[in-house]
């Protein structure tokens, strides 16, 4: 169980602990403190996947986010993920990692056929091929792309796991904990701001724990951990570690995403898998750093090439070699660090510099070291399918345009530097128009549009003393502004290694006859040839091409692709980059789970769930509940094998004929008090409110300002300046709204207040013909009678000792009362109320009957008042005051409001009297008629009638008034219906409303 | 997500408001008549500036109080806020 590629000591391991692993089914094990890409490496594997679209084998190319090609399908405590990055991911105990897109396996892929047919996927393939024949599309193209795209399998199981948001507030958010961030949260905790630093990796430090560099006598590893320590023990600061910010929204929000428990092997229960911060910051220091970019060449996605920080990490933090015979080749120093680093572990590379022979502090350390270095060379195409094994190298004339010498030497690896690529995700994110800086080959964040500031190599600072510096100077800027506090700090010596000027090369010419695959970005598969087509084709638009072409759109946003992709473009076109400009940055950084957006908003944390005080008593008595709103409300009282016809048929019947009760606590409820009130009352409904005595309830009716009814309900005035308003569930909290609206902005100087009482009443509806019998023994001291309390009267009372409210008020269409008591004595009304009405044959009814009975009555309800009709439209204009101004009254004279064949409300028997008529069926003239067969109006509302025993239903009907005792035909293509009706009026039973007056 | 200072309440996340149109917007009097074009402008017509715009918001998740804001609809920059029945200029 050897690891052939683990060096003896070096690295930030835990070699005292051993973690076994499998990758594709083989049995492995690494270390604690590894990724999986590192462990793998250590293993000697580097054949991890295969590439989107040509298959080709892929192996590590970084060691952070910046991975293009290692997504790995990881299985690990107890859930499947697909897309993993290998080299973020931490090694835990059992976990078991497979590649992904590839079949039979990922030696033996029949996929890479493709790989010898490149010359039939150019860029815009898709878009050229499965164009015609257009029938093809769906049956045969679209389901072959599916089952060939993607890479992972996401699980099909439940997540299991928990999911966390969390809401912070600082004065400062570091953003990355390299030299900068450090510094920054540093000088910033010592001003006494609150400080919240984020690191992505496991590790703080950032470059520092690969840098051969030194701040005050202290190697930059000691020197971050002896801050790091510092700023945990401060109680203004948090630190945080695995806690990536991906996210810069408006007004300094940013949102990050922390891994608190995956790389855990035991976790308590409530411990969640992930969290997200949603963090508002007075002001932001983006840290980020940066990342390094390849040069384009040959064959450049074989395994086993490297960027060369990436080789320098797996060394100096995994303590793991990438290879024993590498090649290095770059256009700048720093790659000249990684050079060093093999050469100190007893490896003898070979570094292949573009630039011509010159020197520096770096290049004078190689060489003294004996490092063999060929100046004005570069690596014209890796050889090896699965593995690099050697590399054909040319030595470059004068205008870097051809060879004037080529040949093949061995390797294991290449290690690739192009310069480096500052981190501006962020920023740009952030609104900062971003500018090219011409220094170093790419952007760098510009002008602020928020309150953020770049530092570091994230800014283009690439030395430890600038970044340290802006760090410093920065963080105790900032913060100073916002504690007004200053402590000086000086700024600590650094020692580090001089970097001379980079080459301005990105791509390697091919010589004649020489046509290997040049990728510019691995993860989509895009090479050199395809973005030559794309402008050959005409795409000019940098956006365009990265759509035509996908470059830099697959989940790594193209953090190793998009400035070489603008090099290319801008040399095509003879453009300069910052002309080509660059495509826009969005979030996520990184890929974040879906578990982690929703976090604990599932299931029945979906929403919160609203019961009434009786629910308890719904739930014993085998209600079932339908949801109105956020509100459960028992749609029936099933009984024994009863359906919900039955159940609903059996509830109305009784209603009917003896006494129900109806939890209706759920109406809304709005107290309305002040010396204006009945004015204010009198211009929010359409009828008149003035003279409405103290101890009376109206029906009143509101529009919305362009004349459409918004909702109706009661209001009974309780005293003099004291009114109790009832809306519907569903617009109670619009309706409070809208009146806040006219009160605080239309009308302020009507001295009324008013206030939502929903959750402060509980209501029982009781209803039929033995309600009065009922009432009667439920307040025995009280005069019940018609006379004492007629049709909308009201009266307050106690209620077996509790006060109460009783209304005379009625949806069902018969004689009927509304109780309400305190919300807490509920339970003790509604338990009460059952008792006492057994005599009179008292039983529950639920929404459907209440449905059932309102229907029947031709009451209108939300799915007539459906935002599109107007008080004539549903027989409601007897409500409508000549005399009086109200909201909407101006736009009831328009003339589509007006015509004669305007829609109307009407009621439909089925001809048969059999048929129910599915609600929403449109009315037509003809069912055979050729369509588009002109629809006459639709079905709102449809019941049993328990009355006369047939169905009816409500519709609303161009010019219904007209159309009663024709026949038409009601046809639901939905639920493969037709059925003939006839139009009768809406109200079907107890047209003269009799009843409830009884 | 917009950080809205509310005038009662303070800076409080968007989340805790409900969005309420055009502040510039006057309803015609109660009780006085109206010609058509006033009132059908009132009713329908809405200027959708890119830039300064005063719109109303309901601290509805808070204080329940309706509140000018003037924001960039660009940028969503919020340069003031007010309460109803002051001025934003």
């Amino acid at each position: 169980m050897s690891q052939p590629f683990r060096l003896n000591k070096e690295g930030l391991i835990n070699r005292n602990k051993k973690i076994s692993f499998t990758f594709n089914g083989k049995k492995l094990f690494g270390y604690e403190g590894d990724t999986i890409a590192s462990a793998l490496i250590a293993n000697g594997i580097h054949l991890v996947g295969r590439s989107f679209k040509y298959h080709r084998p892929r192996g590590f190319f970084g060691a952070g986010v910046e991975e293009p090609n290692a997504k790995l399908q990881v299985e690990f405590n107890g859930h499947s993920e697909p897309n993993v990055n290998a080299t973020e991911m931490e090694l835990v105990e059992g976990l078991s990692a497979t590649s992904q897109n590839c079949w039979p396996s990922v030696n033996f892929d029949v996929g890479a056929i493709n790989n010898f047919l490149k010359m039939f996927f150019p860029a815009g393939f898709y878009y050229k091929t499965f164009m015609w024949p257009k029938s093809f599309w769906y049956k045969i193209y679209e389901p072959f792309i599916r089952k060939a795209a993607g890479l992972g399998v996401a699980s099909i199981e439940k997540d299991k796991e928990r999911y966390e948001h969390k809401f912070e507030y600082c004065d400062l958010l570091v953003t990355g904990s390299g030299p900068s961030g450090l510094a920054s949260a540093y000088a910033a905790a010592k001003n006494g701001a609150k400080v919240i630093l984020a690191e992505d990796k496991p590790r703080f430090g950032g470059t520092l724990l690969t840098d051969d560099v030194s701040i005050d006598n202290l190697s930059g590893k000691d020197w971050a951990e002896k801050i790091i320590t510092e700023l945990k023990s401060m109680p203004n600061v948090t630190v945080k570690n695995r806690s990536q910010v991906f996210g810069y929204y408006d007004h300094n929000m940013l949102v990050m995403f922390e891994r608190v428990s995956d790389h855990l092997e035991k976790k308590s229960k409530f411990t969640p898998r992930q969290r997200l911060w949603y963090i508002r910051a007075k002001e932001t220091i983006l840290s980020t750093g940066s990342i390094e970019r390849p040069i384009v060449f040959g064959n450049n996605d074989t395994p086993g090439i490297f960027l060369s920080a990436a080789a320098k990490e797996y060394m100096k933090v995994y303590g793991v070699l990438v290879g024993k015979k590498p090649l290095i080749f770059t256009n700048n120093d720093s790659a000249y660090e990684t050079a060093l680093e093999f050469k100190k572990n007893n490896v003898e590379p070979i570094i292949l510099d573009t630039r011509e022979e010159h020197s520096s502090e770096l290049i004078d350390e190689a060489k003294s070291k004996g490092i063999d270095i060929r100046f004005s060379h570069g690596v014209i195409v890796a050889n090896g399918y699965k593995k690099v094994k050697s590399a054909k190298i040319g030595k470059l004339n004068k205008d870097k345009n051809s060879f004037e010498k080529i040949e093949t030497i061995d390797c294991d690896c290449i290690c690739v530097s192009g310069f480096w690529t500052p981190s501006v995700h962020l920023a740009s994110q952030s609104g900062n128009k971003l500018k090219y800086e011409e220094k170093i080959d790419a952007f760098i964040p510009d002008k602020k549009k928020q309150h953020e500031t770049s530092v570091g190599a994230a800014n283009g600072s690439f030395t430890l003393e600038e970044s340290l510096k802006h760090g410093f100077e920065n963080g105790s800027n900032l913060s100073a502004k916002i504690t007004e506090t200053k402590t000086e700090i000086s700024i600590p010596n650094v020692n580090e290694k001089k970097y001379g000027a980079h080459d301005k090369f990105w791509c390697m010419p091919l010589p004649k006859n020489e046509n290997p695959k040049r990728f510019v970005d691995f993860q989509n598969d895009v090479s050199v040839s395809d973005i030559e087509i794309a402008l050959r084709e005409g795409y000019r638009s940098i956006e365009h091409v990265k759509r035509y072409t996908t470059l830099g759109m697959a989940t790594d946003q193209g953090r190793t692709s998009n400035l070489n992709g603008l090099q290319l473009v801008s040399n095509i076109e003879n453009k300069i980059v910052p002309e080509v400009g660059h495509t826009t940055f969005r979030p996520p950084f990184t890929p974040i789970t879906i578990g982690t957006i929703v976090g604990r908003e599932v299931g029945m944390e979906y929403m919160p769930t609203r019961k009434t005080p009786m629910h308890e008593w719904h739930e014993k008595n085998n209600a079932v509940f339908v949801d109105a709103g956020a509100w459960k409300r028992p749609r029936y009282y099933k009984q024994g094998s009863e359906n919900l016809f039955e159940a609903s048929k059996r509830e109305a019947k009784n209603v009917r004929e003896n006494v129900g009760i109806c939890d209706v606590t759920t109406l809304g409820k709005i107290d309305i008090k002040g010396p204006d009130a009945a004015e204010f009352l009198n211009r929010v409904y359409t009828n008149a409110w003035m003279k409405l005595p103290v101890g009376k309830a109206r029906y009143g009716l509101m529009l919305r300002e362009d004349g459409i009814v918004m909702d109706d309900g009661t209001t009974t005035r309780i005293s003099e300046n004291h009114y109790h308003m009832t809306t519907t569930t569903a617009q109670a909290a619009n309706v409070l709204s809208h009146l806040e609206y006219y009160l605080q902005i239309v009308w302020p100087e009507l001295n009324v207040n008013v206030v939502s009482t929903t959750e402060q009443w509980a209501g029982a509806a009781i209803a039929g013909p033995k309600s009065r019998d009922m009432l009667s023994k439920l307040y025995p001291d009280l005069d019940v009678s018609n006379d004492a309390l007629p049709f909308m009267g009201y009266k307050e009372a106690e209620f077996f000792g509790v006060p109460s409210r009783i209304f005379r008020i009625s949806f069902s269409g018969e004689l009927a009362y509304e109780i309400n008591v305190k919300s807490d004595h509920g339970m003790f009304m509604w338990e009460k109320m059952m008792e006492v009405g057994k005599e009179f044959g008292n039983q529950p009814y639920g929404t459907e009957a209440l449905s059932t009975l309102r229907i029947e009555m031709g009451h209108v309800a939300g799915p007539e008042l459906d935002g599109r009709t107007i008080p004539s439209d549903v027989s409601l204009n007897g409500l409508v005051s000549k005399k009086k101004d109200f909201i909407g009254k101006n736009s009831l004279g328009r003339e589509a409001f007006n015509v004669e064949s305007r829609q109307k409300i009407v009621g439909l028997i089925p001809i048969d009297r059999k048929s129910s008529i599915p609600e929403g069926s449109h009315i037509v003239q003809d069912q055979n008629a050729k369509l588009p067969n002109p629809k006459l109006g639709h079905v709102s509302s449809s019941c049993w009638s328990v009355e006369n025993n047939n169905p009816f239903s409500l519709a609303i009907m161009k010019d219904g008034k007209n159309m009663i005792g024709k026949k038409f035909f009601a046809v639901s293509p939905l639920k493969n219906k037709s059925i003939e009706v006839e139009v009768i009026s809406s109200h079907y039973v107890d047209p003269e409303g009799k009843r409830v007056r009884s | 997500m917009l950080y809205i200072k509310c005038p009662y309440c303070g800076l409080r996340a968007q989340k805790e408001f409900s969005y309420g149109g055009d502040a510039t917007v006057k309803r015609p009097n109660i009780n006085e008549e109206v010609p058509s074009e006033d009132w059908d402008n009132f009713v329908y017509m809405r200027k959708s500036p890119r830039g300064k715009h005063i719109e109303l918001w309901q601290h509805i998740a808070g204080c329940r109080q309706w509140i000018k804001v003037q924001r960039d609809t660009a940028t969503h920059e919020i340069f003031q806020t007010a309460k109803v029945t002051e001025e934003i200029r």
